[in-house]
């Protein structure tokens, strides 16, 4: 137990944020701002269209040729020069930084582009001929533990490639015992944080030294190190990581970055020159990271009266195509507090952990806690609801009882203090629940459908290093335990005393530097603009461990202790240099507004920048044995986080916060729209150490949770097809979807570290979703419940599953269901010129290449059948395709059918139409419908782009075929993309 | 609009933030990267490319443009204010800014330049919106961190108080 610092002048305040005033000018360096080397390259990265697929073959000849292209890097390529990423798990599982044989997700890696600029090393990609054989893909995570589902990694021969059982307790007689056993089966669904700035990677090989010297904006933790310097075949020290002050979010979502680290480094490695990569939006959301969907079954023993005696827990969870470390840390990361918020002793799981055709799953804020909460806390609310109770009720039958802390739960963790009785009893008061329930009835009355959801959960951080050590069999985790979770922080005094301070937390805006700045003033009696913190991070000269970054909420119980022990072990030394002077014993010195001086005669005082001046100009006069400067490290390193014990119980985290939510929401019939009328959060974090910056980390929390709710989900197709590729598909709210919650505090202090802080800033993101599908689930009087809950999935419930409209005229043959995104589209258009002419026109390949939008060649190759070479692009896709089209059932010259595909690097579309003419007002009526199914890359740009897009090339078409029929030049319409802007409202 | 071949680098001249700056832009270069890597300020972040997040929003002859969606050549004379031109030239932060840090309206910072320039704009036209105007226009923006609670309060505060 560390002993406990009381409050001090600058911590527990309101401070505003030292950080704010250059992002606020927009003078930030954020990585892609850093300055580089002159001759530094730039890369682009060419991707898999397909979810599973052989590579057969990789033409790079063409890319080569192009002018200003350096290298093109291929997976032989870096399977010569780099190893296979190390892995949490004893399997066959390989991933080099490019697919090597085999693509295993769209969006994985296939090519690298290395050229002068960006915009030319995106037109080699273009250039890249890649072969593949397409395999049958495993999306759902279901199907994929059956025997006869297609294999992700054949070297493993099973989807499966993790099991593991734990018990505690009894779980056996508790459930044969029961009055009743509860069941429940929940999804939770794949989503990330996705920081509005992504990837940033530069990298520059030092040959005479054999040193990657990498600026990223990679966020830790710095386990991962190894794993690139071991891919890279280097000793960690020649593995240079830096990582700027300013970052543009992170959320867990940036330690993904180590994968491209190393493919940037080979880059580098092979052309003798600095590269930098900088990721797209579709890049990031189809290939960067996503929290593990989950699946849970779950079942829970409870007595007659609502008391909980056992959980079951069967846990499923679809990692995507590889496992990365510390993959698959959101099984493990909860695994000590399985129980949650409650008294329950007995306990059983099965941990599974399964490979789909997906991008491989990450570490996602909240990390395991939003899935692991929503079975917990859905399955509470069906325990009331089965017994008839109020579901408040039972939570509060169950809660961990007031007085009994640091309590044991049953799979080990220590949760070290609170009063979660009395936390809930706060907040039923101070937001009003009574009067929620009121309205609510009021509202039922009235006829509408309306809802209450409760959520206790809690918050763990700073994660146990020994964490995944529960994925391996005892003896083999006891021959190599870990354990503990280090943090270090150093304060520089220099010459004129100015206080500077440098630590390994590695922040994404969380205003970590104006914490810092609060601890130090405060040590050393001076204000925090007096405090200069600079949180750039470079591991040749930084101190750092493994657990060094910004991830489980560590700063508030680990960075800021590091950082306290740093501040006072300056302060012993100064108060030792201004004892010699003032004749007054250093450990009874204070340090007040900039002196240090005797407390009870503060007359007798020197300054506290004179003190700390001599320790650099005249170090002979220091006290002896002292050395001269003053540079403090502090490390610090919690003993209660011991490895696994021989039950498998884990301490998984140092501190446990409280978060209790309950949400008022009201669901439109008509449009199936869930409106939060009221969301009021508790929040016991232990000390807080600055409360602006606490509200804050709640409120960004709770947005991205509503987010998860309502709106968000990376989803694919039945043929892994991405269908989510830009935030106009994967939908994030905005200021108006986000009400402003109520938020309400108890400060229990943690007694396990010395500010008595917690984490904070992860608990809304596990309590907020099932506490709003909770409250659905009351709105409507049902069971289950599918995230996010958007308005057609509610609708759907309301009013069962939407027809498809009904058509006036027939639809070309539509494509399989299912399968990827389907566009579909009639119209008509008229074209000055005579029918006969139009179809003339239609059946010749020269005209067409001039009337087919981007169309670079178009040949003839068998009886009314046609190959074309053609350039298109939607949004962020851009790409060069192979079409095939052939013409069928022909009434010259009145009707015809079209069908073909086009194949490109960016996916491939197969589709029909139909085009009919008819003599109208001295020229041809065309009408025309089509269906046309995509998959691959472009699938990937959903919904309002695609359509638009085909809309305007279509239209394009035609205005182009009028042109060329009535002979005026073809040149003279404005491109089609252009009139895509206009119609989304972003070109005049 | 003039034809430019399209395999040239052109000489794009405009007057940033007060001062005559130029540079050179290929015509498929985007405001975005030309005011990033050509002429070197830090404000106008690249978040999404496609001009749904609003990171890159800076004002062309006082309209609000998406950096990422305008070509740089588009930008040849004319006048681009981005927020590095908030401060006052002695680096004091103009009353909005303060707002924006009293009351906690930022986190990573990334998003907060674009939204800065948007409601420069918007404030103009509508001085003292309500809150669910405010929330409506600020809709145009995405912000991961904060939640919106903070600048919603910032703005509301600044408009209650402002003496600029």
């Amino acid at each position: 137990m560390a002993d406990v610092v009381e409050a001090k002048k600058y911590l527990g305040q309101p401070v505003e944020r030292v950080e704010d005033e250059i992002l606020l000018m927009g003078k930030a360096q954020y990585s892609d701002h850093l300055p580089t080397r002159a001759g530094t390259q730039h890369a682009a990265i060419l991707r898999s269209p397909h979810a599973h697929a052989k590579i057969i073959s990789i033409d790079t000849s063409k890319a080569e040729k192009i002018p200003g292209v350096v290298a093109v890097m291929t997976g032989d390529d870096v399977k010569e020069m780099s190893e296979a990423f190390l892995i949490v798990l004893r399997q066959p599982i390989n991933q080099w930084a490019l697919a090597v044989e085999k693509v295993r997700y769209v969006g994985e890696p296939v090519a690298m582009v290395v050229a002068r600029d960006r915009y030319i090393a995106e037109d080699a990609l273009s250039e890249i001929d890649v072969v593949y054989e397409a395999m049958k893909p495993i999306i759902d995570q279901e199907e994929a533990i059956s025997d006869d589902a297609p294999v992700v990694h054949e070297a493993v021969g099973s989807n499966v490639v993790s099991t593991r059982d734990f018990t505690y307790g009894e779980p056996d007689k508790a459930f044969a015992d029961a009055d009743k056993v509860v069941k429940m089966k929940v999804r939770y669904p794949r989503n990330s944080q996705t920081p509005l700035e992504g990837f940033v990677v530069t990298a520059d090989y030092h040959e005479g030294e054999n040193l990657y010297d990498v600026a990223s904006n990679y966020q830790g933790p710095f386990t991962s190190h190894p794993v690139m310097s071991m891919a890279l075949r280097v000793k960690n020290s020649q593995l240079r990581m830096r990582t700027p002050q300013w970052s543009g979010g992170g959320f867990g979502v940036k330690v993904q970055i180590f994968p491209y680290v190393v493919l940037i480094c080979l880059a580098s490695k092979k052309t003798g020159k600095p590269v930098k990569w900088v990721e797209d939006k579709l890049e990031h959301l189809s290939a960067a990271a996503a929290a593990p969907n989950r699946l849970i079954e779950m079942e829970a023993a409870v007595k007659s009266d609502g008391t909980v005696t056992g959980f079951r827990f069967d846990q499923q969870d679809d990692y995507g195509a590889f496992l990365r470390a510390p993959m698959p840390g959101p099984l493990y990361r909860m695994h000590g507090i399985l129980t949650g918020a409650y008294d329950i002793k007995n306990l059983s799981v099965t941990n599974r952990v399964v490979m789909t055709n997906k991008c491989p799953s990450a570490m996602v804020r909240g990390f395991g806690g939003p899935q692991m909460y929503y079975a917990i806390e859905r399955i509470m609310q069906k325990v009331a609801i089965e017994l008839d109770m109020d579901p408040l009720d039972v939570i509060r039958k169950n809660l961990v009882p007031a007085g009994v802390f640091p309590y044991r739960a049953a799979a080990g963790a220590l949760i070290d203090s609170g009063d979660y009785p009395a936390a809930v009893e706060q907040a039923v008061d101070e937001g009003a629940l009574e009067a929620l329930i009121k309205r609510r009835d009021e509202k039922r009355a009235a006829g509408k459908k309306y809802g209450i959801g409760y959520a206790a959960i809690v918050e763990p951080a700073q994660s146990n290093m020994g964490y995944l050590s529960n994925i391996l069999p005892r003896d083999e985790r006891q021959r190599n335990p870990k354990g503990g979770a280090v943090a270090n922080a150093t304060v520089n005094v220099d010459p004129l005393g100015t206080v500077s301070v440098t630590a390994d937390s590695i922040p994404q805006g969380q205003g970590h530097m104006t914490i810092l700045s609060q601890i130090v003033a405060d040590v050393l009696g001076l204000t925090p603009d007096h405090i200069k913190v600079n949180l750039d991070f470079d591991t040749a000269k930084d101190a750092w461990s493994i657990a060094t970054g910004n991830y489980s909420s560590r700063f508030s119980s680990a960075t800021t202790v590091a950082c306290l022990k740093a501040a006072e072990k300056v302060k012993a030394k100064l108060s030792r240099i201004a004892s010699q002077t003032l004749n007054v014993p250093a450990d009874q010195l204070e340090f007040v507004d900039g002196k240090i001086r005797d407390p009870a005669n503060i007359e007798n005082g020197i300054n506290f920048y004179r003190a700390a001046g001599s320790a650099h100009w005249t170090p002979g006069n220091l006290p002896d044995e002292m050395e001269p400067c003053v540079r403090e490290t502090g490390s610090w390193s919690p003993p209660e986080l011991e490895s696994p014990n021989e039950k498998d119980q884990i301490n998984t985290s140092l501190t446990y916060g409280f978060v209790f939510d309950y949400c008022g929401v009201e669901i439109d019939e008509d449009t199936g729209e869930v409106k939060i009328d009221k969301y009021v959060t508790m929040h016991d974090s232990g000390t807080i150490l600055n409360p602006l910056l606490a509200e804050g980390q709640v409120h960004g929390a709770f947005a991205w949770a509503v987010g998860c709710a309502l709106y968000e989900e990376f989803v694919y197709g039945d043929d892994g097809s991405f269908l989510t590729g830009t935030f106009a598909d994967y939908l994030v709210p905005t200021s108006w979807e986000v009400p402003e919650p109520q938020i309400v505090h108890m400060e229990s202090p943690s007694m396990v570290t010395p500010l008595g802080a917690k984490g904070i800033a992860e608990g809304n993101c596990m309590s907020t979703p099932v506490c709003l599908a909770n409250a659905v689930a009351d709105a409507l009087d049902v069971e289950d419940i599918t995230l996010p809950m958007t308005p057609s999935r509610i609708s759907a419930m309301i009013h069962g599953e939407e027809k498809p409209p009904a058509n006036d005229r027939p639809i070309a043959a539509a494509p399989i269901k299912g399968e990827g995104n389907v566009l579909r589209g009639t119209g008509e258009t008229f074209v000055p010129a005579a029918p006969q002419e139009v179809w003339n026109t239609l059946l010749d390949p020269e005209a067409l290449t001039a009337v087919i939008p981007g169309c670079h060649k178009l040949d003839l190759v068998g009886d009314n059948s046609y190959e074309a070479d053609v350039s298109l692009g939607v949004g962020p896709v851009r790409g060069r395709f192979k079409a095939n089209v052939g013409l069928s059932e022909m009434v010259e010259p009145e009707k015809a059918t079209l069908s073909g595909g086009l194949i490109g690097s960016l996916g491939a579309s197969k589709g029909s139409g139909h085009v009919s003419l008819s003599a109208s007002d001295g020229g041809t009526m065309v009408t025309y419908d089509y269906a046309i199914e995509l998959t691959g890359t472009v699938a990937s740009v959903g919904g309002r782009l695609l359509e638009g897009a085909a809309k305007a090339l279509v239209n394009q078409f035609f205005q182009r075929l009028g042109a060329q029929v009535g002979g005026a030049p073809v040149t003279g319409g404005e491109p089609w993309w252009r009139n895509l802007l206009r119609s989304l409202g972003l070109a005049k | 609009m003039p034809q430019l071949n399209k395999d040239a680098r052109h000489t794009v001249t405009m007057t940033l933030n007060g001062d005559e700056v130029s540079g050179y832009a290929e015509p498929r270069m985007l405001l975005s990267d030309f005011l990033t890597h050509e002429i070197g300020i830090t404000s106008c972040h690249v978040g999404c490319e496609h001009g749904v997040c609003g990171a890159c929003t800076v004002l062309v002859d006082g309209t609000v443009m998406r950096g990422c969606l305008t070509l740089a050549v588009q930008a040849e004379g004319s006048t681009v204010e981005t927020a590095e031109n908030l401060a006052s030239d002695e680096g004091e932060l103009s009353e909005l800014q303060l707002a924006f840090k009293k009351h906690h309206g930022l986190q990573c910072g990334y998003c907060t330049p674009g939204i800065l320039m948007s409601l420069t704009a918007y404030l103009k036209e509508n001085p003292k919106p309500t809150e669910e105007e405010l929330r409506d226009m600020l809709s145009g923006h995405l912000c991961r961190c904060t939640g919106y609670v903070g600048m919603v309060r910032a703005v509301l505060d600044y408009c209650e108080n402002r003496t600029d």
